[in-house]
């Protein structure tokens, strides 16, 4: 008995402030846009923010060594072949970063240029791809029915063939070079960009916006440009950024089969291809364009996975 | 039942007919000449040789003839090694069929365990070291993991004990199949992994869980009874697509390491031009690759019922 009545706190204590209706109306937090929400959500992300920071130290890289270096790409230093990480000519002092390869080429120069030319390479055939896809997957989606169904068909068809395959076909018919290269990647790469943005298309052509924009009077391809595709774009961004990881892998590969850039132009995956040759005796030659590629690639990645988490929330795992 | 497999049955069909003509257009529109060598030709011998290999005839009657033999079995004779390109695909397939299988049957059940550790120890250290090592699978290519694999374990282990753990190059003793069947699964296994833990997460989250869980079911039992069995079927569909990448990736990885098989073939018969063989290897791939598809998309419909349900209805 007595121990509930020492619980019971004393009714005093407490006291009726009323209500204060400004305070309560008031907007507390600044508002913010979706993007801005997303890339507030994307900055804590500490993998993505690295692996950003990374690409673009990569960018600055490739395209400010070629032009700052001492070296060009095809200069020979026939005194100095296959030398190791680090080594100092010692007549002129010039500082050989990653060494030199079998022919006395400055290496580091050469990475930076092999890497403007497999950015620029992927860069180029995911925009195409996207170009294509968003036309494609926004007309199939929208206008649906036999159109969708047809359409969907032809990539149904195109994707059950193996995309390299028909890549390494029209390598050998067109010249090779970084065109074809671009041609040839974004000729079967943009299947699965295209089935993206249908899927996209046919959820957001259901909402009542554009039923607005339809009893306005506004044409299909009004619709689909104005309206529906800019809905899309949270999608195709993080799905460009899961691209580029593809695109840098297929030039590598058929760079490094024969298939790629021709010499003189080298890029990653010729290098690499180089470097497989002396790779017994002289490993850094390899691992060198290796860990490039593979950086590069593993930071797409995750900024990719990064973009998606803080664009999509919903789908956050 | 009878409607989803004839559509898929139809699919298959018109995939590698397009592929067909696709192939032989591509083949006539390659520069250069397969007879053209070191040597002048003369005309006569060169008429010879176009009638030999029918590419004197029209186009059309080219076409026709190609489709009907290759639907024979009949993929012409590969200009460089004068064999039929059956005969070389029937003595070089085994060595690349046995790599992609080995490869494909590691990344599956690696990939799977992966997937499923992830997903059960969500948010814990296991979970991020796993996903590190799939984002990491996906992004380092097979030839670089190929060969840092030959230079680490087969060369440098070699030099620092003295035994031969791994022989560098080569397919014949079980030692020598390791790595490279391990480095063409790696991307396959992280892509997998990757899948596996997302479509679980998915499934651990579904309601038939918590009841299997309020029946005081155990979590080994509720794992392996109810969740994995539903979690494991997006794997199942893209085995196809993960097929293809582990027979295209071998290009490389038979390259790297020796191995007499079908890469090694296709990557000399670019660089020889020899037309016959490229379109027969091609149309050999393309034709499996499809064939595998076809069966993996039949698995699914009878694993799955939804997928009846569906089809059904349209």
């Amino acid at each position: 008995m007595d121990k509930t009545m020492n619980e019971k706190i004393d009714k005093s204590r407490f006291e009726w402030v009323g209500a204060n209706v400004n305070e309560s109306e008031a907007i507390t937090r600044p508002t913010t846009s979706y993007w801005k929400d997303a890339m507030q959500r994307l900055s804590k992300n500490k993998a993505a923010m690295i692996s950003l920071w990374v690409i673009i130290l990569i960018l600055l890289l490739a395209i400010f060594v070629p032009m700052l270096s001492p070296y060009t790409m095809s200069e020979q230093h026939y005194a100095h072949t296959s030398q190791s990480v680090g080594f100092r000519d010692p007549d002129d002092g010039h500082l050989h970063l990653f060494g030199t390869d079998k022919l006395g080429r400055d290496i580091f120069t050469r990475i930076w240029s092999g890497a403007r030319i497999s950015l620029i390479i992927s860069f180029t055939a995911v925009f195409v791809n996207v170009i294509i896809g968003i036309i494609y997957g926004g007309i199939s989606g929208y206008l649906g029915g036999a159109v969708d169904n047809i359409m969907m068909r032809i990539i149904e068809i195109i994707n059950g063939i193996p995309y390299l395959i028909i890549v390494i076909l029209l390598m050998m018919v067109l010249e090779p070079g970084i065109v074809t290269m671009i041609i040839a990647y974004a000729a079967v790469g943009w299947t699965g960009m295209a089935r993206l943005v249908r899927g996209q298309i046919m959820s957001l052509k259901q909402q009542d916006f554009v039923v607005a924009a339809k009893v306005m009077g506004a044409r299909p391809s009004r619709i689909i440009f104005k309206h529906l595709i800019p809905n899309t774009l949270s999608v195709v961004i993080v799905n460009i950024t899961l691209a580029i990881p593809g695109a840098i892998f297929t030039e590598a590969f058929l760079s490094y089969i024969g298939l790629g850039v021709q010499i003189p132009i080298a890029s990653w995956g010729t290098l690499a291809n180089d470097g497989s040759k002396v790779f017994q005796m002289y490993p850094s030659q390899l691992i060198i364009p290796a860990i490039c590629i593979s950086l590069t690639m593993l930071s797409f990645n995750l900024l990719g996975d990064g973009l998606r988490d803080s664009l999509d929330p919903k789908l956050r795992r | 039942m009878i409607k989803y497999v004839g559509k898929r049955l139809f699919y298959a069909l018109l995939t590698v007919l397009t592929l067909t003509v696709l192939t032989f257009f591509m083949m006539r529109a390659l520069p250069g000449d397969p007879f053209i060598g070191a040597k002048a030709i003369p005309e006569a011998t060169m008429e010879a040789l176009n009638r030999k290999y029918g590419l004197d005839k029209p186009v059309s009657e080219q076409l026709i003839m190609y489709i009907s033999n290759a639907f024979k079995g009949d993929l012409g004779i590969s200009i460089k090694y004068n064999r039929p390109v059956t005969d070389i695909i029937a003595q070089a397939f085994p060595y690349s069929f046995e790599l992609g299988m080995r490869s494909l049957i590691f990344a599956t059940i690696v990939g799977v365990l992966l997937g499923i550790i992830a997903a059960v120890k969500r948010g814990t250290k296991w979970d991020s070291l796993a996903m590190f090592f799939a984002i990491v699978g996906v992004s380092v290519p097979s030839f670089v993991i190929g060969s840092l694999l030959q230079y680490l374990l087969g060369l440098k282990l070699y030099q620092a004990t003295g035994i031969k753990f791994f022989p560098i190059t080569g397919w014949d003793s079980m030692s020598s199949k390791l790595i490279p069947s391990f480095a063409l699964s790696f991307s396959s296994l992280a892509t997998i992994s990757r899948l596996m833990r997302t479509s679980m997460l998915d499934v651990l989250g579904q309601d038939y869980i918590k009841t299997a869980k309020s029946k005081g079911l155990s979590q080994k039992k509720i794992i392996w009874k109810h969740a994995v069995r539903n979690a494991i079927m997006p794997v199942i569909t893209v085995l196809g697509p993960i097929a293809a990448s582990v027979l295209t990736g071998a290009f490389v990885v038979e390259n790297i390491f020796s191995i007499p098989g079908m890469g090694k073939f296709f990557v000399m018969s670019i660089q020889d031009q020899d037309y016959t063989m490229i379109s027969g290897i091609t149309l050999f791939y393309g034709i499996f690759l499809v064939l595998a598809n076809l069966l993996v998309d039949l698995a699914y419909g009878f694993i799955d019922p939804r997928v009846k349900l569906t089809e059904g209805k349209e």
